[in-house]
């Protein structure tokens, strides 16, 4: 079946549509946050453009607000997105054939954007990624004008926000759950629970992060040395 | 200015993640890579979640019950429902309460 370009973007409209609620409400928490944090419109409107990661921005903004280095800043950025590594990988092939949207495509691949693209369908086989691109582009427009929302409406809500800092928690404890229950394999969870309390009981609140994110692949990598040489004897 | 270079250094390194990929991998991707690919998501969320509650006061009244009550909720809506929308606002919303009108 040939599509039009018109009836391409309204499926990616669709095909995009059960994280527009998502985005919006997590895009008006993070406004919030950032404005609570002393910081207003221009930069949730600049984080929401150029960054475009979700829990990054959310952890963003404790780093802003704490006076973190560069060198936390680069290192925290990288362990909490080392994740998207992952998730480009699995799109090489995919967006192999993408030409002048591929740039943008792979800048806006989120959690959610490859949560809806991954399985590779796509209504039109000519114009894939054509298709791609929107869903994508109406992705980061929901997440964008959720960040605006909030850092305007922070301000004026009739109730008290204390507390709405909690949605950031509640979005780690959620995933966390999540993939608990979607596992067989709990100990990388674990490992990484375990590992960063400990750290946090030695370190302290401002130096636990980075001892953490090391001990994480530091165990991870030897239970793989010792997993693949159970299998070798087996 | 020092905000706008972590947010700049925020936006590179993420970029960097994402574009790194579809530079150096064409076809293969290394078995290491794809195992950590695998294990490494779960164990940051785990990592997060304990960045989150760093700064409860687990000692002093009311001894973290907030966001105990709170976390187990969301929790607990997540089994339910299986739908993260409503365990983080579901959550947010019981936190927010908590910490006004309760403690």
């Amino acid at each position: 079946m040939e599509l039009s370009k018109q009836q391409i973007v309204k499926k990616a409209f669709i095909t995009s549509l059960p994280v527009m609620a998502g985005y919006i409400i997590l895009g008006i928490g993070f406004g919030i946050l950032l404005r609570d944090a002393g910081y207003g419109v221009i930069w949730a409107l600049s984080m929401s453009v150029f960054i475009f990661a979700g829990s990054m921005q959310y952890v963003g903004v404790s780093l802003i607000a704490g006076g973190a280095s560069i060198l936390t800043t680069i290192l925290t950025t990288l362990m909490v997105n080392a994740r998207h590594l992952f998730y480009s990988i699995s799109m090489v092939e995919k967006y192999k054939d993408a030409g002048k949207f591929k740039p943008y495509m792979i800048f806006a691949l989120t959690d959610e954007t490859y949560s809806l693209l991954c399985d590779g369908k796509t209504p039109d086989e000519e114009h894939a990624n054509f298709y791609r691109f929107w869903v994508s582009l109406f992705n980061q427009t929901y997440w964008v004008l959720g960040s605006v929302l909030g850092s305007l409406l922070g301000a004026i809500l009739p109730f008290s926000t204390a507390g709405i800092e909690f949605s950031m928690t509640a979005l780690f404890i959620a995933s966390f759950t999540e993939q608990w229950l979607s596992t067989k394999d709990h100990i990388p969870a674990l490992t990484g629970l375990i590992s960063t309390a400990i750290c946090l009981v030695i370190f302290g609140t401002d130096r636990f992060l980075i001892p953490a994110m090391l001990i994480i692949t530091l165990i991870l990598s030897l239970l793989r040395n010792r997993k693949s040489r159970k299998e070798a004897k087996e | 200015m020092r905000v706008s270079i972590l947010i700049a250094i925020m936006a590179v390194v993420t970029m960097l993640l994402r574009f790194l990929p579809f530079i150096v991998f064409r076809k293969t991707v290394p078995p290491f890579i794809s195992y950590l690919g695998q294990v490494l998501p779960s164990a940051i969320i785990g990592m997060l979640v304990i960045f989150c509650l760093k700064d409860v006061a687990w000692t002093s009244a009311p001894f973290g019950a907030p966001e105990l009550i709170a976390a187990a909720c969301v929790v607990g809506l997540q089994i339910w429902r299986r739908n993260s929308l409503i365990s983080i606002l579901g959550g947010t919303v019981i936190y927010m309460l908590l910490i006004q009108l309760v403690f």
